[in-house]
């Protein structure tokens, strides 16, 4: 793992859904090592602790990462307030990703909510073997569907009202596909309810999964021990750290 | 160039720059951004004798200027230290300070013995966790437990023992006064100052273990007043530490009695703080003509 510091200038930013931005950052030596499921720290004004962001894009070639996030508090407001051309402080790229594994036939990316944007680079990197099931409040807060798209990947949307795609929750489609076989791995994103249910899921079909997960962060690299989450090796519990153990974890490792 | 070096209890730092106990791990994240050797120390994360998985989450929360803390002293247990860290660190050119910590008096004591045989440079014996249930800052608020864990460690190793201490007492020159009494060769502090925050939309506090410990910058002021008036009560060194983020605070913390300046929160906002701080540091002294930071220390002129 290496990372680095520095102040990056935002190339695009655009509004892509209600209280939800994508930036295009330029930092050529990020985006050059950065993996699918890391993140990136960004540092705010006046605030003391970073904020750490899934990164939704990686570019090696034009050197650019892209994040999406959703307004959520003062820190990501502040941070929805810079613009096109402004820098940005990032400690980046962070974390252990997502597999990517070239014997993988069949793949099911699962995005819930905000959950969604870390999905698009894994499918980037598994293109037609990956099926992107993403699921949302309503039908103003779907996004990055023509991306997934575009990526090769089939589309299945789910909406909680049904105002979009399929009336429902991301397992109803997930149940199905892993019954009908064929499926190597499951990757998925989203809230804790969601990815509870999605490894209940995985473990009765015996199928592979590996989920991201978030928590309060203060270093971003595993030194301070902050961000704990209780996980299972080896038979032994253990405290692993979400930043540098995670943000993705092998899903029969958590310890709910 | 000014002379940054200082000495503390007979020890040599290249400068006064230490990042905190529990903010720095053992070194190596921050080893992927620079060399270690332009530190002038390390405290390295709170070490107990036995393995600690610490607290649930959530640990952390932020506060106006600052943070709450309360990762419960998790760490491996001095064996692993001593066998797997210390070897590595001591070869960094730096001088490293091991933070300790137990939850009885016997156990600090078996924690130290175990250092002594190490060439490790320095003992930091944390008396004011306030994230443990036992030990920790139980220790430290009381002057005549302060005093008898002090008092034992400091029978149980050779090394140079500085005593962490807390700010959450009513006088904390007595407290550093009764382990100068116990025989620690200098103190440290301030540890973090005991806070809450609570999540109005829940009515659930934002730490799992309800309450931790605050840092960073809104705590600078207590910190100096506190430096100040323990500088003044002891003839031992005082390591100063809370809420330092620039050259400038260090500066001051120094004029208000630090012979070093430890650096914690500031490190999560900018990781490179520490190195800037040295060179801030150099900057005023030379702009000030100034040629050694030994000669600002305690040099404060209180009205």
């Amino acid at each position: 793992m290496k990372y680095t510091q520095g102040k990056y200038i935002i190339a695009e930013k655009s509004a892509i859904a209600r209280n939800i931005y994508s930036f295009t950052i330029s930092c050529p030596e990020i985006a050059q090592v950065a993996v699918p499921g890391q993140f990136v720290h960004i540092r705010i004004g006046s605030f003391t602790l970073r904020r750490p962001i899934s990164i939704c894009g990686i570019d090696p070639v034009k050197g650019t990462l892209r994040i999406v996030f959703e307004i959520r508090g003062e820190g990501t407001s502040a941070i929805a307030d810079l613009n096109k051309g402004d820098v940005i402080d990032m400690l980046a790229p962070l974390g252990h990703g997502f597999t990517v594994n070239p014997d993988f036939k069949k793949v099911i990316l699962i995005g819930g909510g905000i959950g969604t944007p870390p999905m698009l680079p894994l499918a980037m990197a598994y293109g037609e073997k990956a099926v992107a099931i993403s699921g949302f409040r309503n039908a103003s807060a779907v996004i990055l569907q023509e991306d997934f798209a575009a990526a090769g990947a089939e589309t299945i949307l789910c909406t909680d009202d049904g105002s979009a795609g399929i009336h429902g929750f991301v397992t109803q489609p997930l149940e199905e596909l892993v019954r009908n076989g064929g499926v190597d791995a499951v990757f998925a994103c989203g809230p804790t309810p969601m990815l509870k249910r999605i490894t209940e899921i995985c473990r009765e079909n015996s199928v592979y999964c590996e989920i991201s997960l978030e928590e309060r962060m203060a270093c971003g690299i595993g030194a301070c021990l902050g961000c704990a989450c209780k996980t299972k090796r080896n038979d032994e519990e253990y405290f692993a750290h979400v930043c540098k153990d995670g943000p993705v974890f092998k899903a029969e490792e958590v310890l709910w | 160039m000014a002379d940054l070096s200082v000495k503390i209890c007979g020890v040599d730092f290249k400068n006064p720059i230490i990042p905190a106990s529990g903010v720095f791990g053992y070194g190596h994240e921050y080893e992927e951004l620079y060399p270690l050797s332009k530190l002038g120390g390390i405290a390295t994360k709170g070490t107990t004798l036995n393995r600690r998985t610490g607290n649930p989450a959530p640990r952390i929360a932020e506060t106006p200027s600052g943070m709450l803390n309360s990762v419960g002293l998790q760490n491996p247990g001095i064996d692993y230290f001593i066998e797997k860290e210390l070897p590595y660190l001591l070869t960094k050119d730096v001088t490293i300070l091991a933070n300790i910590a137990g939850s009885t008096i016997e156990e600090c004591i078996q924690v130290a013995e175990k250092l002594e045989n190490t060439d490790v440079h320095m003992i930091e014996l944390n008396i004011s966790c306030p994230n443990v249930k036992q030990g920790g800052a139980a220790f430290g608020t009381s002057c005549d437990m302060a005093a008898e864990v002090t008092r034992q460690v400091r029978k149980a190793t050779s090394k140079p023992l500085i005593v962490k201490l807390s700010p959450n007492v009513t006088s904390i020159t007595d407290i550093a006064k009764a382990v100068e009494d116990a025989g620690a060769d200098a103190v440290s502090l301030i540890n973090t100052l005991l806070g809450m925050r609570i999540d109005i939309n829940t009515g659930r506090p934002i730490l799992r273990n309800n309450v931790g410990g605050m840092s960073g910058p809104a705590v600078f002021p207590i910190a100096v007043r506190m430096v100040w008036q323990v500088a003044n009560a002891v003839k031992i060194p005082v390591i100063g530490m809370g809420g330092v983020s620039s050259g400038a605070d260090a500066i001051e913390l120094m004029m208000a009695g630090a012979s070093a300046v430890q650096v914690g929160a500031a490190i999560f906002t900018d990781p490179f703080a520490p190195v800037k701080i040295i060179d801030e540091m150099n900057d005023f002294l030379d702009k000030k003509n100034i040629a050694s930071v030994r000669d600002i220390i305690g040099t404060v002129q209180p009205w």
